[in-house]
């Protein structure tokens, strides 16, 4: 079954699951150095006033994203 | 930076009592307290602080025990050694090519997984490997209990509990880096096994570049970087050996045996 939430779907406060990265190539490699690997757990902090970036808490660690990064992480809502 | 690792090799294989000097890397991820066992281990008080490239620059310090000195050598924070920030490319150099004898990685025992991917990438690179499992009183105040021996087992290396603020763990750190350069330590680290496939491509890589590389450098992580296609570490070699190594013909070369 497709995924078709991606994290930037999410509103603040919710947690959700990875369930696929569609990152290509070093992008790749550096969302997964960043715990962003499927079946971990995200947390959405909050969002800058503009919007962009996000504020994920991830592994015990708070890592800010770009929404053109984070549409194309696609995730679990249970 | 290329400048200052050089010096810095020259400079330990230089000194006439070479035996008794040691140069331990301090590596880990950004905000695990690495700068505290930094100043701890030698008084040097260095600025702490946080914010991107705050120690791009690395920071040197010198420290004795048991009739052995050291040189500690602070690499900065990152996440991973891929070479995407000039903070992972200092700190992949460093470890890589001025060949520390042993390095030191900090971890937060607060969020001991994610510390763990540096940990298995180091590892990629070379097995004289010591981990020190920082902030276990953070740890403790939130209920974290860390077993540090069943973590030793499972990487295959020796690895310290430690709350550096208050110094806790800080000696026993000390003797097991002693007793590491004494050969009291039986080493067998985790080797990260891929799958299948991606087995094949390395062997096949490993294997055309292994007569041109220096046998110091582990031939199976630099065929892993040219299998993400990191050409960049053939340069890096190539400058270091400062000789005729064919970079030109085995980029060429392996990038046939990509997949």
């Amino acid at each position: 079954m497709p995924h078709t939430l991606s994290l930037a779907d999410i509103p603040i406060g919710a947690s959700v699951r990875i369930a696929e990265i569609l990152t290509p190539g070093n992008n790749r490699r550096r969302l997964l150095d960043l715990g962003l690997v499927p079946g971990a757990r995200v947390e959405i902090i909050r969002r800058s006033p503009s919007g962009n970036p996000t504020a994920y808490l991830i592994k015990g660690a708070v890592i800010a994203l770009r929404n053109e990064n984070a549409a194309q992480i696609m995730v679990d809502t249970n | 930076m290329a400048i200052n690792t050089t010096l810095l090799s020259e400079s330990t294989e230089n000194s006439p009592d070479k035996q008794n000097n040691f140069v331990i890397a301090l590596a880990g991820n950004p905000n695990v307290g690495k700068s505290t066992v930094f100043n701890r281990l030698t008084g040097l008080k260095q600025h702490t602080g946080n914010w991107p490239g705050k120690t791009v620059i690395k920071a040197e310090g010198t420290f004795s025990h048991r009739n052995r000195h050291y040189t500690l050598v602070d690499l900065p924070g990152t996440y991973s050694l891929h070479t995407s920030s000039s903070d992972e490319e200092v700190a992949r150099d460093f470890i890589c090519f001025s060949r520390p004898d042993i390095t030191l990685v900090v971890c937060d025992a607060t969020c001991l997984e994610r510390n763990l991917n540096l940990v298995l990438q180091i590892l990629e690179i070379t097995d004289r490997v010591l981990v020190c499992v920082n902030l276990l009183d953070e740890a403790e105040r939130k209920g974290i209990h860390v077993d540090i021996a069943m973590l030793a087992r499972q990487l295959g290396i020796p690895a310290v509990g430690t709350a550096a603020r208050s110094g806790r763990g800080l000696e026993s750190l000390k003797n097991v880096l002693d007793d590491m350069l004494a050969g009291k330590i039986a080493i067998r680290p985790r080797q990260l096994v891929y799958d299948p496939e991606l087995e094949r491509s390395i062997n096949k890589i490993e294997k055309r570049l292994a007569p041109y590389l220096p046998a110091w450098i582990n031939s199976r992580w630099v065929a892993l970087r040219v299998l993400e296609r990191d050409f960049s570490i053939l340069e890096h070699i190539s400058n270091h050996k400062n000789n005729d190594f064919p970079r030109q013909v085995l980029k060429e070369e392996v990038a046939l045996c990509l997949p």
